[in-house]
């Protein structure tokens, strides 16, 4: 087949991309070895936009045992028990085919996770559609939360923490972003380097379809109007399979006869064996006839570059094939040797005994094109909002019109379909600051959650993304957790326009300012580009998964108010910063201004200080404050706990409305009982934390001083009515 | 007590369930499907998850492998069977009891804590249950929806078979307290010799207060006296 321009460009590859990769091969490559290339540069493999931007992230720490660059990061929670984890994202295929879209996204996280010699034990994820007035909203939403469930219940992996967000700039391009968090023994962490000769090159799991081919080239470029017709390149997910998958796998891990191990994730066969072969420096021969094939007739094209979930490759060590193939056999899962590893450096792929395809491993993994994108600034736009100029509402009417939005209304109606009880560890879960899961046997717990905001990202970048650091560390702080590390999933536009690249540029710059200042580092990620539909790019929308550590699991908190005649602690400054506010964009449609700023000292003190107040069970429950203000934030805690509260009149001067609805950061509010409250409000002094006395708790009304007083199963009905009647 | 547990490809709480019965002093062991003999056991568990990935209908395909006709020899010799979630679904699919479980009512898996109350605590497995007394507990299924045809239906209540009904939290049972349009409000029920279990809700997730609450904690003991 003679390679025209036409092909080249169906491949997703630019004209001096070709040139680039004929001058690096010094000849014409054959239509297999030109897939290969599509497959392994496309942007979605080769971070060819991002890598020089990523590469400002800290990722090292005491604790990080592997930051970016393997198939997870891998932290130290001690005891020789290490954690997992890694968020990533499967927002083109979750568009054009919802169900199986998201389903894989769960299965390829997991394998992510899995493939380290980690037992996954939580999952999470963080999903975004368009307006809920758009036609497609509801079949979107029906689709990628069934089929989340679908995978992560039937494999038996508890669904744990999440966000569903609603926001107009994804309704051509929604999100949906899954991460998966395991847990390993430290000493028996698995990398995917292969190493020595002569080695044999395992095929184990599914058998391979023509599912997916092109998947991650597809993930590499913008809808139009045909995104429909991509919809064969969405593959098909197993969980029963990967159920089988991932129990052989962690029974032949148990001793050491896996050398380097690498799941077929996006670009399948083609990035497992370049990746393993790449960082051991060695060749890999792939006798293609041996893949184990689900149709008849595929040619070798078809095998490197589809994307059929649910296959590893296995590097084994020799004399162990006997004792491989029996635990696979034992779970009735293909095991076929289909190569062996060489000194040539090259991937060499032979049909019927003829060489079909040979490109010099390097080039495939280190010589794709690096791009420094042109990137511009984002210009500050000041715009202060007077609310005395807006039209008169009532506070209550601003909270019920807030608490009953479809971004804040409860979301039992989505959690209720994941399992998140299955495993016996979940000690909090979905509605909580951060879902608290127990180390099985043992009397200590990780926390973790995944946090957004893309309304702050798109006005300002830099601080909108340091924010959703920030919004993470205290959410796992609220349940008493040590922040530990993040995994991030970088949802942007078309990295081609600057303005786009220019809040990449700053979303990053941000991430790294405030995980050096909090000591919480990147341990993993992705980047996905191309959001957006015809040149219209979604907001720039970074997403934090982070981890925390509870030494002590009895020292856990959840946000629900403890008891009556309970006295309510603001601790934080609240300025009243009302600009990007929720309050103003549900009452007002008003989405103008800038996000509020964040003080990283502020931040770091009052969240540290929060923490040795829980441990010191001086507080009985803790809330972060977030989107929605402080009136958000306690309703929250009352609608939980049933016990109402009443809150003093504000005695400074701001308007009450931003007093009450401001997003101010590094907030928190806590709980404490009488006789402890000399003890806490001397600590928060110690420590020159900023604290108002803002209230008490009392039973079954919540009411704010001469403003309003409104039943608390009444604000449960508020907040529970919205997904019910969508 | 000796208990076996058998692990299907697909079954996912089969460990939730070893470790609520080594709580709880149980003798334990696991049996893999492709055996072909159980140890022998005073109680067998079919555990929940997706046997066989649940493909062609919940249950089906476990209720024909190879050590389920050992199961259905040691219930016929009177050994105690106790079948949660897919375990249940497993159950119907070998005739060992009757009815059938549907899709639940709203189409959607459904995963929370719900009421159930207990009907006869003349059994083995409910004995340390006081009669009518509610129970929370935790549900995770796509096809908990049971029914039965009107004749079944009326044996189960004149013999005393219905082991579970779905409930509000003061013991009524009505349609608000039904999750998943289950057949009057059926939970779990008994066969007529009243030595097999099966039951939708996971009694093995309520054994640990930090985790849930207590509640499973009594049918354990049950069959522990």
């Amino acid at each position: 087949m003679k390679i025209t321009n036409e092909i080249i460009e169906k491949h997703g590859l630019k004209l001096d991309e070709y040139k680039t990769i004929q001058k690096l091969l010094k000849r014409n490559p054959n239509i297999l070895e030109l897939g290969i290339f599509s497959a392994m540069w496309n942007e979605h493999c080769s971070y060819k936009s991002s890598r020089i931007h990523l590469k400002k992230l800290p990722t090292k720490g005491k604790k990080v045992i592997q930051g970016p660059g393997e198939n997870a990061g891998v932290i130290d929670i001690g005891d020789n028990d290490a954690i997992v984890f890694k968020i990533e994202s499967h927002n083109h295929p979750s568009y054009i085919e919802p169900y199986q879209g998201a389903a894989t996204g769960v299965g390829g996280i997991l394998r992510d996770v899995f493939t380290m010699g980690a037992r996954p034990i939580a999952l999470l994820n963080s999903i975004h559609f368009g307006s809920t007035t758009h036609p497609k909203t509801k079949s979107l939403l029906n689709g990628v939360v069934s089929g989340i469930g679908g995978y992560g219940n039937c494999i038996g992996i508890p669904t744990v923490a999440g966000e569903t967000k609603f926001n107009e700039t994804y309704n051509e391009n929604i999100l949906v972003n899954a991460m998966a968090v395991g847990l390993a023994k430290k000493n028996k962490i698995f990398y995917s380097k292969a190493k020595g000769l002569n080695k044999a090159v395992v095929y184990v799991g599914s058998k391979t379809g023509r599912d997916g081919i092109h998947g991650a080239s597809m993930a590499s470029a913008e809808f139009d109007e045909n995104s429909e017709e991509k919809k064969p390149t969405v593959q098909v997910g197993d969980p029963f399979t990967e159920k089988l998958l991932l129990e052989a796998c962690l029974e032949l891990m148990k001793d050491d006869s896996i050398i380097a191990i690498q799941d077929m994730g996006a670009a399948g066969l083609t990035s497992s064996s370049v990746e393993m072969a790449s960082k051991g420096s060695l060749g890999i021969e792939l006798e293609l006839d041996k893949v184990p094939c689900r149709e008849d007739n595929m040619s070798p094209y078809e095998m490197m570059l589809s994307e059929s979930q649910e296959r590893m490759l296995i590097i084994l060590e020799d004399g162990k094939e006997h004792h491989a193939r029996k635990i696979f056999e034992k779970w009735d899962l293909d095991f076929v040797i289909i190569g062996k590893t060489n000194n040539s450096k090259n991937l060499t792929l032979k049909y019927n005994n003829k060489i079909e395809g040979e490109i010099p491993v390097e080039i495939l993994a280190t010589k794709a094109p690096i791009y420094d994108r042109k990137w511009v600034k984002k210009k500050v736009v000041q715009k202060k909002i007077a609310i005395k100029q807006l039209k008169k509402i009532k506070l209550e009417d601003a909270l019920i019109k807030i608490l009953s939005s479809p971004n804040h209304s409860n979301k039992s109606w989505v959690t209720d379909q994941y399992d998140q009880m299955v495993m016996c560890d979940t000690v909090q879960k979905s509605g909580s600051d951060a879902a608290v899961i127990r180390i099985h046997n043992t009397s200590k717990a990780i926390a973790v959650t995944v946090d957004s905001s893309a309304n702050y990202c798109k006005s300002f970048p830099l601080t909108g993304s340091k924010q959703v650091v920030c919004e993470n560390w205290r959410n796992l702080i609220s349940v008493g957790a040590n922040p530990i590390a993040i995994t991030n999933c970088l949802n942007f536009g078309n990295p081609e326009n600057k303005e786009i690249m220019g809040e990449f540029a700053e979303c990053i710059q941000g991430i790294k300012e405030a995980c050096e200042f909090l000591n919480f580092p990147v341990v993993s990620g992705n980047v996905s580009f191309y959001n957006g539909t015809n040149q219209k790019s979604i907001f720039p929308t970074p997403v934090i998964g982070g981890v925390g550590l509870i030494p002590d699991i009895s020292k856990t908190l959840n946000h629900y108010f403890k008891k009556e005649n309970s006295n309510i602690l603001l601790i934080g400054k609240t300025f009243g910063h009302i600009e990007q506010s929720c309050f103003l964009k549900e009452n007002f449609s008003i989405s103008e201004g800038l996000p509020p700023e964040i003080n990283l000292n502020n931040e770091k003190n009052n969240g540290e200080t929060v923490l040795q107040l829980i441990r010191k069970n001086l507080v009985t429950s803790v809330h972060d404050i977030s989107s929605g203000g402080l009136l958000v934030a306690l309703s929250e805690m009352s609608i939980g706990s049933n016990l109402g509260a009443k809150i003093y009149k504000p005695k400074k001067l701001t308007n009450k409305f931003e007093y009450f609805f401001g997003e101010d950061q590094g907030r928190y509010i806590v709980e404490v009982e009488k006789t402890d409250l000399e003890k806490v409000i001397k600590m928060l002094n110690d420590n020159e934390v900023y604290y108002e006395n803002i209230g008490k708790t009392q039973a079954k009304n919540f009411e704010v001083e001469s403003e309003f007083n409104i039943g608390v199963n009444d604000l449960f009905k508020i907040n529970n009515q919205w997904y019910n009647n969508y | 007590m000796r208990s076996s547990v058998i692990v299907f490809p697909g079954s996912n709480c089969d460990r939730d369930i070893a470790v609520a019965l080594e709580k709880m002093q149980f003798k334990n062991q696991m049996v893999w499907h492709k055996e072909t003999s159980l140890p022998k056991t005073d109680l067998i568990v079919i555990p929940g998850g997706f046997s066989y990935g649940d493909y062609l209908r919940s249950g089906a395909i476990a209720g024909k492998s190879l050590i389920i006709d050992e199961v259905i020899k040691f219930a016929k010799n009177g050994c105690l069977i106790l079948g949660i979630c897919n375990g249940f679904q497993i159950l119907t699919e070998t005739g060992l009891l009757k009815g059938t479980l549907l899709r639940n009512k709203n189409l959607k898996f459904i995963n929370k804590d719900v009421n159930i109350k207990v009907l006869n605590n003349k059994t083995q497995f409910t004995s340390k249950y006081r009669i009518n007394q509610v129970l929370n507990i935790n549900i995770a299924h796509n096809e908990g929806n049971y029914f039965t045809d009107s004749k079944h239906l009326q044996e189960l209540k004149n013999d005393n078979l219905i082991a579970f009904k779905y409930c509000d939290n003061k013991g009524n049972t009505n349609l608000e307290s039904n999750p998943n349009g289950a057949l009057d409000n059926i939970a779990g029920i008994f066969n007529s010799k009243k030595n097999i279990l099966g039951m939708m809700p996971h009694p093995e997730r309520m054994v640990d207060k930090f985790i849930s609450n207590d509640d499973g904690v009594n049918l354990f003991s049950s069959l522990l006296n």
